[in-house]
C-alpha cells in the first residue's frame, strides 16, 4: 500500500488563489479595470493583517479585539510623517515598527495580566483609547481623517502608485506566509501553541508561557502595523475609522472564517469575507443583514473554517483511497 | 467653577452612571454566570429605544412605550437565547465573540431596513418635562427621574438576588450549575429567564436614553463598550460591583469631559490644553480601566465565590 501524496486541496486551493492574485495586475491592466486592482490590493493588505492577527489569535490563543489599533497606527505613521513632509518609506517603516512595538509591549503586558473575558475587554478598550486619541487630534484631521499627499518612497518605488503598492503588498504577503509556515512548527511556535492548549504544563516544563505570548502579541502588532502602512498608501488616506473596533471584529471573523491557527486560513478568510461582501452588495445594500446570520452560523457550526472543510475533504479522499487499494491488490493477485 | 455647576455635572454623571448600570447589570450576570461574552447587548438597548419610539408614535403614551420596549426586548432576548446563545455556552469565548458580533451586524442592518437611516425622536413625557429644585439648583425632572428609576432597579435587583427563590437559584447556578441541575432545577429555563431579564434591563435603558439621545442605528455600540469597561472595573459577575463601577465611570466620564480641558489650561498653554483636553477626557475611563486591571485584575468589587 503506497503512501498517499500529502498534496491535497488544503494546499492546492491556497496555491491556486495565490497564483490568481499574482495574475490580477496583468489582467487588470489588460482589461483596463483599475477598480479590481485596488479591490484585490485591499484583499492582500487585509490578508497580511489577518495573518498577523492569526499569530496572536490562532497560535497564541489570545483573543484580541483591538488589533485594528495597530493597523491604524501604521496608517497614521505614514499620514503624520507625510503631513510633516517626510516621504521616506524607510522612515515610515521605522516609525511604524517602533510605535507598534512600544504600544504592543505596553498594552500586551497589561492585557496579559488577565485572561478570558477580561482579556477581550481590555484589548477592546485599548483599541477604543487609540480611536479617541486620533478623533481628537484636530490638527491631523480629527474625525474626518487625513489625506496623504506624500506617499511612501521606498527603494526607488513610489507606493502611491496602485500597481506598485499591489506588487509590494503581494511580496510582503508571500514572505509572511512562508515565515508563518516555518514559525508555526518552530520551537517558538510549538511553545506558543502549547501554551494555548495548557499554559500550566508549559510553565511546568520551565518555559515562561506569558513571555512567549507577549512576544507573539508584539510581533503580531508590528506586522499589523505594516499592513496599515500599505493600506494608507493604497487609499492615500488615514482616518480613525481604520482603528474602529468593528474593524478588529471583522479581522477576527476573517481569521475564523478561513481557519484559525492555520497558515493559509487568514488569506482564505479574507478572500471569502471581502469577496462575499462585494457579491452580496451587488444584490442588496443591506449586505450585513445576510452576512450577520452567516457569521452566527459559522460560529455555531464550529470553527474549523474553510481550511477545515478542505482538510476534511482530503481526509475523506485519503480514506477512500485506503479502502480501494486493498481491493485492487486482491484483484491483481487473483488475476495472476 | 461654581458650586452649582459642579453639582449639576455631578448629577449628570450620576444619571449617566445609572443608565450604564441598567446595561451592566444584565450583562455582568450573563458574563459571570454563563461565562458568555455578549456583544449583542448594545443591540437590545437600541431595539428597546426603537420599540418605544414606534409604540409612542402610534399611541402617544409614554407608559405604553415603556411596556412595548420591555416586552419586545424580553421576547427578542429569550428567542436569541433559545436559538443561538444556549448552544454556545460550552464553547470558548472566541465563538461567543464571533456569534454575537454577527448578531450585532444583523440587528443594526435590520433596524436600518425597518426604521430607515434617519434618527427617531422620543419626547420627554409631559409629567416629567419640568425641573426639580435640588440644593438650590434647578435640574431637569426627566434626568432626575432616570436617577430615581435606576436606583430603584438597583434595590430591586439586590432584593431579587438575595431575598427570592429565583435569586437563590441564580446564585447557586453561578457556583455549580451541574449540582443545581441535579437537584431538579430546570437550569436551561433559568438561563433563559436570566438572559431575558438582562434584555429587559437593556431595553429599559434604551427607552430612558431615548428622550436624551436620538434613537438611531448604531446607538448601541458606544454605550456597549462603556458598559464593558464598567463590568471589567466592577468585577465580572458582580451586580453590586456593576452598580459602584457604573456610578464611578459615569461620574468620571462626565466630570472629565466638563472640567478636564478647563483644568489643563491652568497647567499648560491654551493651545496645548484645547488639543489635549478632549483627547484625555475621552480616554479617561479607559485609562481608569487599564490602571484597575494592572493593579487588580479581578476588578474592584469582585463577586464572592464559595
Amino acid at each position: 500500500m503506497q503512501k498517499q501524496s500529502s498534496f491535497g486541496l488544503a494546499k492546492a486551493v491556497p496555491a491556486f488563489l495565490l497564483l490568481l492574485l499574482a495574475v490580477v495586475p496583468f489582467a487588470a491592466s489588460y482589461f483596463e479595470q483599475p477598480f479590481y486592482l485596488a479591490f484585490f490590493g485591499r484583499i492582500i493588505i487585509y490578508a497580511i493583517a489577518a495573518t498577523a492577527l492569526n499569530l496572536a489569535l490562532g497560535y497564541g490563543g489570545l483573543v484580541s479585539l483591538g488589533h485594528a489599533l495597530f493597523m491604524g497606527l501604521g496608517a497614521y505613521s505614514v499620514a503624520i510623517a507625510s503631513f510633516h513632509e517626510i516621504d521616506s518609506g524607510l522612515a515610515h517603516l521605522a516609525i511604524t515598527v517602533a510605535v507598534c512595538a512600544l504600544v504592543g509591549l505596553v498594552t500586551g503586558a497589561i492585557s496579559l495580566r488577565t485572561s478570558g473575558i477580561a482579556f477581550i475587554m481590555i484589548t477592546l478598550a485599548f483599541g477604543q483609547m487609540g480611536y479617541f486619541v486620533f478623533v481628537s487630534l484636530k490638527q491631523y484631521g480629527g474625525d474626518d481623517g487625513i489625506t496623504i499627499s506624500a506617499t511612501s518612497k521606498l527603494l526607488g518605488l513610489d507606493l502611491g502608485n496602485t500597481m506598485t503598492v499591489y506588487v509590494v503588498a503581494f511580496a510582503v504577503l508571500l514572505a509572511l506566509l512562508l515565515w508563518m509556515a516555518r514559525l508555526r512548527v518552530s520551537p517558538f511556535g510549538m511553545v506558543l501553541r502549547g501554551a494555548r492548549e495548557n499554559a500550566r504544563r508549559i510553565n511546568a516544563i520551565g518555559l515562561p508561557s506569558k513571555r512567549y505570548q507577549l512576544l507573539a502579541y508584539v510581533m503580531s502588532s508590528v506586522l499589523c502595523g505594516i499592513s496599515g502602512i500599505l493600506l494608507a498608501n493604497l487609499n492615500a488616506f488615514a482616518s480613525p475609522s481604520n482603528m474602529a473596533w468593528m474593524v478588529s471584529g471583522d479581522l477576527i471573523v476573517m481569521v475564523v472564517l478561513g481557519g484559525i491557527g492555520s497558515v493559509f486560513g487568514p488569506l482564505l478568510g479574507v478572500l471569502a469575507f471581502l469577496g462575499l461582501e462585494e457579491v452580496i452588495k451587488g444584490y442588496t445594500e443591506h449586505w450585513m443583514a445576510i452576512f450577520g446570520p452567516l457569521i452566527v452560523l459559522v460560529a455555531l457550526l464550529g470553527k474549523a473554517g474553510i481550511v477545515g472543510v478542505l482538510e476534511k475533504f482530503d481526509d475523506w479522499r485519503a480514506s477512500r483511497a485506503v479502502r480501494i487499494a486493498p481491493v485492487a491488490a486482491q484483484k491483481q493477485e487473483s488475476a495472476a | 467653577m461654581s458650586f452649582s455647576l459642579i453639582l449639576s455635572q455631578l448629577l449628570n454623571g450620576l444619571q449617566f452612571g445609572v443608565l450604564l448600570f441598567l446595561l451592566a447589570a444584565g450583562l455582568t450576570l450573563v458574563f459571570g454566570i454563563m461565562s458568555f461574552v455578549n456583544l449583542a447587548h448594545g443591540s437590545l438597548y437600541m431595539l428597546g429605544a426603537y420599540f418605544a419610539a414606534t409604540a409612542y408614535n402610534h399611541t402617544e403614551s409614554f407608559t405604553v412605550a415603556v411596556v412595548a420596549a420591555l416586552a419586545g426586548c424580553i421576547v427578542v432576548g429569550m428567542a436569541l437565547e433559545r436559538l443561538a446563545v444556549s448552544r454556545l455556552y460550552g464553547r470558548d469565548h472566541l465563538d461567543h465573540v464571533l456569534a454575537t458580533f454577527g448578531m450585532m451586524m444583523f440587528f443594526n442592518e435590520a433596524a436600518r431596513m425597518l426604521w430607515g437611516p434617519q434618527p427617531y425622536f422620543l419626547p420627554v413625557p409631559d409629567m416629567l418635562s419640568g425641573t426639580v429644585d435640588l440644593l438650590g439648583i434647578s435640574y431637569p425632572a426627566y434626568r432626575f427621574a432616570i436617577i430615581v428609576v435606576g436606583l430603584l432597579v438597583a434595590i430591586g435587583a439586590h432584593l431579587l438576588m438575595h431575598k427570592t427563590r429565583l435569586g437563590m437559584l441564580i446564585r447557586a447556578g453561578s457556583i455549580n450549575p451541574q449540582m443545581v441541575g441535579a437537584l431538579g432545577v430546570n437550569i436551561k429555563l433559568l438561563n433563559a429567564i436570566l438572559f431575558g431579564l438582562g434584555a429587559a434591563l437593556a431595553g429599559l435603558a434604551g427607552v430612558m436614553a431615548g428622550p436624551i439621545l436620538s434613537v438611531q442605528v448604531g446607538m448601541g455600540e458606544p454605550v456597549l463598550i462603556t458598559t464593558l469597561v464598567v463590568i471589567v472595573i466592577g468585577g465580572i459577575g458582580s451586580v453590586s460591583g456593576a452598580l459602584y463601577a457604573a456610578l464611578i465611570v459615569g461620574i468620571v466620564d462626565t466630570m472629565g469631559r466638563a472640567f478636564l480641558p478647563m483644568l489643563l489650561r491652568d497647567v499648560m498653554s491654551r493651545e496645548a490644553a484645547t488639543a489635549a483636553g478632549p483627547a484625555l477626557a475621552s480616554m479617561l475611563i479607559y485609562i481608569l480601566m487599564a490602571v484597575v486591571l494592572a493593579l487588580r485584575p479581578q476588578g474592584l468589587f469582585p463577586a464572592r465565590r464559595a
